[in-house]
């Protein structure tokens, strides 16, 4: 298992490479940068910009700056600087990263919560009112792009005199302490995000869960278990369930993903501070280094994810051997 | 030429045997949603190529005097008579603490909704030019589904901007679908050190979650360019990242395809390696990339309203579904309940994905001949 995990990293690495400077060449693509804004300024001379541009290795050609780049992440985890907050970009990304991961975490949890359980009672209940209901709203939530839903639901707070609209925190408790009153107003306003990425999500995986288990109750070893006499609890629960979850299992980490990335419009329609947004701001704006930092973070997040879905997979599937 | 003296006797009674295609598609009938999915686009996408046409007026006619008008109904009653389709006139009076427009129908002035009306000027199927409309009144305005901002039909504009909505997923598979049988053919049928260049290229571009690379590449776009160009560049950016999953399943078909008997006769007849491709392998191929392309044209069509939701997208004085939902971020989420019949545009890219979904579910079904019943 080490071995496959030290390997499986390794192979990670040189991929990882080739996406950071797919990641560098689509930014020097853009037509202007945010320095060339500094041009149409009048209060910065030509002399200025240039100075700037040589303060941050701008003007080098374009192999160098990008060695740079690199260089500065593998040796000092330096992932560049930030021109708009005037940080370095490492000191920004971390409160992103930590909401990004809460909600995407808690939005996981809640759909798998409601999507396996009613994968299951939809195969086992085949073509019944359950699973047609299910499988309209399953079209349904596949239709529905993010952004519109979480208009429909945040139209839908309004209309009922709800106020927690956007954001994570209101505005008083934005740099307050935490308390318990900004943890309630927290949850106030993280419920409609999960509720949004969740729904999304959950329609795609009732789908999945429903077909692994109608594929393994038409296996010979569920015959068997319900030839031998066992309840029907039993069969479903520990002989099929278990083995049909397996490929839900694999796929969590791509969802995982998904749920950070695939729902960046939704995010910066909840107005969410969370890695979607900020690297759609950071793009309007120009800032190159946190655009790219972003774009490999997502990348790295996407492998990251499958690799411990592979781990996990091997832990409750004894049928799989790494070596 | 043999003559053959004793042709089999086919009995009259014999059932005539279907192609593989006839029974596909009796199989795709016999899917309910399938066929109302199907139906759905064909509406849709007739809607599209004649909007100008369908949609009372053009979407740059800005109408000052009803900004924001709720739409208008459709009677058939009126003072208790019965009468051909028509609509009531709205007046419009000015909330004396807001002054915000308040929209009142007149109901005693009934306006009949004519047929094959002139109206403005518009390409028909983008070369003849005409001035017939499928429908409008004589007097005033008809909105059936209000206005915007600047007052602009938002029929019209629904109407014209699912020229851009639908057809960025058909233009978009075809580039995407062309790329990709190409690079997975020449990776899976050479091998080699060009599948390994290939194989990485398609690794690296699968590695990347979709929208984020999406909407970066999207700005690579310069805003200085006309709507036709960035119309395009969209294609060009969704097509660019669509094309490398199906590489990787094209490579792999062709790979077993190429040890089959039948591909080894062929190259043993001396076969080129086009013909080989062409004939041999990509017939096998198809009905799978037909079921493909349906199930991922809702990509395009969620991709694009995406891009365009957020202003990275097509622009004005081009008009698509995503451009149309932008208005209701523009003004906040309060304009929602204000203002409704903005969302129209949203339950079209539903109902254009829900149609899409079904009839490609059922694609998939019918061209499945190994789990018959």
């Amino acid at each position: 298992m080490l071995t496959f995990l030290i390997k499986r990293s390794l192979t990670i690495l040189p991929t990882l490479l080739l996406v950071s400077f797919v990641a560098f060449m689509v930014i020097q693509l853009q037509p202007t940068s945010f320095v060339d804004a500094y041009l149409e300024d009048p209060r910065f001379s030509p002399e200025t910009v240039q100075r700037i541009k040589v303060q941050y290795g701008l003007d080098q050609p374009l192999l160098v700056q990008y060695g740079n780049w690199i260089g500065g992440i593998v040796t000092r985890l330096d992932f560049g600087y930030s021109f708009v907050n005037n940080r370095p970009v490492t000191s920004l990304i971390g409160d992103f990263l930590l909401w990004t991961i809460e909600i995407a975490g808690l939005s996981l949890l809640f759909s798998w919560l409601i999507a396996v359980p009613l994968g299951i009672f939809t195969a086992v209940h085949k073509n019944g009112v359950v699973d047609g209901v299910a499988s309209f709203f399953g079209y349904l939530g596949l239709a529905i792009p993010d952004f519109l839903l979480a208009l429909l639901l945040f139209s839908a707070i309004l209309a009922t005199g709800g106020k927690n609209v956007g954001g994570l925190f209101s505005n008083e408790f934005i740099d307050a302490p935490w308390s318990w009153a900004k943890f309630w107003d927290h949850l106030n306003h993280l419920w409609p995000a999960i509720l949004v990425f969740g729904l999304n999500h959950i329609a795609s995986l009732q789908r999945q869960m429903r077909a692994s288990t109608l594929d393994v109750l038409n296996q010979d070893y569920v015959r068997t278990a319900r030839s031998k006499g066992l309840s029907e609890r039993i069969v479903i629960y520990r002989h099929a369930v278990r083995n049909a979850l397996n490929p839900l299992i694999s796929s969590a980490g791509l969802s995982l993903s998904e749920l950070v990335s695939g729902t960046l419009i939704g995010a910066v329609v909840m107005n969410l501070p969370t890695i979607g947004p900020f690297l759609y701001s950071s793009l309007l704006a120009k800032d190159q280094y946190v655009v790219m930092t972003v774009l490999l973070l997502s990348a790295f997040m996407l492998m990251i994810g499958n690799l411990i879905a592979d781990v996990v997979l091997a832990a409750v599937d004894p049928r799989i051997h790494y070596d | 030429m043999s003559a053959v003296k004793s042709q089999p006797v086919i009995p009259s009674s014999a059932k005539k045997s279907l192609s593989p295609v006839q029974l596909a598609v009796r199989r795709f009938r016999k899917n309910r949603l399938g066929v109302v999915g199907f139906w759905i686009l064909a509406v849709l996408y007739t809607i599209a190529l004649f909007a100008g046409f369908f949609s009372p007026y053009s979407i740059e006619t800005q109408h000052f005097e009803a900004p924001f008008q709720p739409p208008q109904g459709v009677y058939i009653v009126h003072e208790g008579g019965l009468r051909l389709p028509f609509t009531y006139p709205m007046t419009v009076t000015k909330d004396p603490v807001t002054f915000q427009k308040l929209y009142k129908e007149d109901r005693s002035k009934p306006e009949p909704i004519r047929l094959f009306t002139r109206g403005e000027e518009y390409m028909l199927l983008f070369f003849i030019k005409t001035d017939v409309h499928l429908f409008g009144v004589q007097n005033g305005f008809f909105f059936p589904l209000g206005t915007d901002k600047l007052g602009r039909c938002l029929l019209s504009r629904t109407f014209v901007g699912s020229q851009v909505s639908l057809t960025v997923g058909i233009i978009g598979i075809l580039i995407s679908f062309s790329i990709g049988i190409v690079m997975g053919g020449i990776s899976g049928y050479y091998g080699g050190w060009i599948d390994l260049v290939i194989q990485r290229i398609v690794e690296v571009l699968l590695s990347f979650p979709r929208l984020p690379i999406l909407l970066a590449l999207s700005y690579v776009i310069p805003a200085t360019w006309p709507s036709t160009y960035v119309y395009l560049g969209i294609i060009a950016v969704l097509s660019f990242l669509g094309w490398a999953g199906l590489a990787r399943v094209v490579r792999g078909q062709v790979l077993s395809a190429k040890s089959v008997d039948y591909t080894q006769a062929a190259k043993a007849l001396g076969a080129s390696d086009l013909r080989i491709i062409l004939r041999h392998i990509v017939p096998n191929l198809t009905s799978y990339l037909i079921v493909t392309a349906t199930l991922a044209l809702p990509g395009y069509i969620l991709g694009e309203s995406a891009l365009s939701f957020l202003g990275l997208g097509v622009k004005e004085p081009m008009t698509s579904w995503g451009i149309l939902l932008s208005a209701v971020r523009e003004e906040g989420f309060s304009a929602l309940s204000q203002y409704p019949w903005l969302l129209t545009p949203g339950i079209m890219i539903v109902l254009s994905v829900l149609a899409f979904n079904f009839a490609g579910d059922a694609l998939r079904d019918a061209a499945d001949t190994q789990s018959r019943n």
